[in-house]
């Protein structure tokens, strides 16, 4: 628990770095319509961080994302994954969106094991272990997230809130290595809002995964994330990167504690700044 | 039994609409004194299909194989097309011209071609019956494959599934709905070709009595066809529907949920 608490300086930290930008940046289309949608970027996120990516639409952020799934290639500049650069990396990924996208013609457990079917190890021994082992898998994690006993049930017969929750099992049962989270609360109302974020620390907590989420809710980044970075108005480039030196588990009740309300304020002065675009806050990017 | 009288319920408007039709029908011929060389009535074509049943079915039965066997083959060439336009945006672009200009030739036009190829009878109201419901089942397969959600998408991508995997797991099932709906609708359009085929080339099937019949001016014998046909017709319709409620129930649960 220390060691997580007290991972502040990532750049001198001495974990290797688990993702690295160097000067990646991202163009959509050619010539005369190229938009740019992300400045040449660095960015270091070791091994079991909490890096929460805030700033206003269109920022680039979920492009950050993509770039780390693999979804996207850089245009310029690289991305390392587990020390090697994207494509190559064999790594267990797991992504959760706003949007639950449950299959509505499987029960909640089986959606829960769709990646088991497609990842390996565990595709190859899917047949054989997922009246069993997997089954059972399944249900602890279901517990985890306080959805015991939902198994069975069709996504239509759940809420938001549980559709959701059921969304992040999907995203981390086949153990991923990191957690690529865009948005996963935005649609939720606000006490199924912070009874999630309570899930999403103690599953962090109890799996020491890298997560790197994307929100647009402050109070939502400081409470989760160990690094808060800031990004700018469309091309997006990183302007701000933050530690939140709060002891672990965080309470929703230190949500509103002076410390944190002046890290909300200062974050959210930035984000003003940055889509208006007149460059108030000039702090250097990230390790720059 | 609540259950049964639901059904019975929900079934009476449309039943007695059905049997409205006829009685009118049947009222009207009477009333007008309409004779049965022009329009016969009800009961004058229920006895003349109880009167020529024996000489019916062989033509039903041939009907129901060549639009069972065409159906079959367009299920098959159409869910194969159907996946490929709908999985890969290049094929769709490529192919959707072509499909569209061939599924507006009107398939009674290309009779001919068949019974030049193959001669009259079986083959070319099989090949009329397929090339007529491939069209809707492509469109109906393409559309489901096409419309999953782009962030299931990334999500498997993520989890680097193959395109197999995609398929298998997300697009086919999630296409399921679509193509039984079209199904329904390739049935019936199947009928259309084999009967179209009977009629202009074969010495076989509910068309071909049809045509001869009438040219014997038996005209209640015709009106059986056609009452043979529509049988057929809502039968395959009823049969396919139930399998579509069992297979792809998930799709229908709002309707579900709102009868009970």
């Amino acid at each position: 628990m220390n060691a997580l608490t007290a991972a502040p300086n990532i750049a001198a930290s001495i974990t290797r770095p688990f993702i690295a930008f160097e000067q990646a940046s991202v163009t959509f289309g050619r010539g005369e319509k190229a938009v740019q949608a992300l400045q040449p970027t660095d960015l270091t996120i070791s091994e079991g961080d909490f890096v929460a990516l805030v700033g206003p639409s269109g920022c680039g952020k979920s492009t950050i994302l993509k770039m780390v799934s693999e979804l996207l290639k850089p245009s310029s500049g690289y991305v390392f994954i587990g020390g090697r650069e994207i494509g190559a990396n064999p790594i267990r990924i797991g992504m959760a969106y706003q949007n639950p996208t449950l299959l509505p013609w499987l029960n909640i457990r089986d959606n829960v094991m769709l990646p088991l079917k497609i990842v390996p190890p565990f595709r190859g021994e899917f047949s054989a272990k997922r009246k069993g082992e997997f089954r059972d898998r399944v249900e602890a994690l279901l517990a985890q997230v306080g959805l015991s006993g939902f198994g069975d049930k069709y996504p239509w017969q759940l809420s938001g809130g549980m559709m959701q929750r059921a969304n992040l099992c999907r995203a981390l049962i086949h153990d991923p290595e990191l957690l690529l989270l865009d948005e996963p609360f935005g649609a939720l109302d606000q006490f199924t809002r912070e009874e999630l974020w309570a899930i999403m620390q103690d599953l962090w907590l109890s799996k020491k995964l890298t997560v790197l989420l994307v929100t647009h809710d402050l109070r939502e980044a400081a409470y989760l994330a160990n690094r808060i970075c800031v990004m700018s108005a469309r091309p997006g480039r990183i302007l701000d990167d933050s530690p939140v030196d709060m002891p672990r588990p965080r309470t929703i009740e230190m949500t509103f504690q002076p410390d944190f309300v002046a890290l909300n304020q200062r974050l959210r002065a930035m984000i003003v700044g940055a889509r208006g675009g007149t460059g108030i806050v000039n702090h250097p990017p990230g390790q720059g | 039994m609540q259950r049964i009288l639901d059904i019975a319920r929900d079934k009476a408007a449309s039943t007695a609409l059905i049997i409205g039709v006829f009685v009118f029908w049947e009222i009207f011929c009477l009333a007008a004194n309409i004779s049965d060389i022009l329009l016969p009535r009800p009961t004058q074509i229920i006895a003349a299909l109880v009167k020529f049943w024996p000489a019916i079915w062989p033509h039903t039965y041939q009907t129901l194989y060549t639009t069972l066997v065409g159906f079959a083959f367009g299920v098959a060439i159409g869910v194969a097309i159907g996946v490929l336009i709908g999985s890969s945006r290049l094929a769709y672009d490529t192919a959707y011209p072509l499909l569209v200009g061939f599924s507006s030739i009107p398939k009674v036009a290309v009779v001919p071609i068949f019974v030049l190829w193959y001669g009259a009878g079986t083959v070319p109201a099989i090949l009329t019956a397929m090339i007529i419901c491939i069209f809707p089942i492509v469109v109906n397969v393409a559309t489901g494959i096409a419309t999953v959600e782009p962030e299931l998408e990334d999500v498997m991508k993520t989890l680097k599934a193959s395109k197999l995997d995609i398929l298998w797991n997300v697009s086919l099932p999630r296409a399921m709905p679509y193509f039984f709906a079209s199904l329904k609708v390739a049935i019936a359009l199947a009928f259309v070709g084999s009967v179209v085929a009977e009629t202009v080339a074969s010495n076989r099937g509910i068309g071909n009595m049809m045509m001869i019949a009438s040219s014997s001016f038996n005209v209640p014998l015709v009106f059986a066809g056609l009452f043979v046909l529509a049988g057929l017709g809502v039968s395959l319709y009823a049969i396919f529907s139930l399998i579509e409620y069992r297979i792809t129930g998930w799709a229908h649960r709002k309707t579900d949920l709102a009868a009970s």
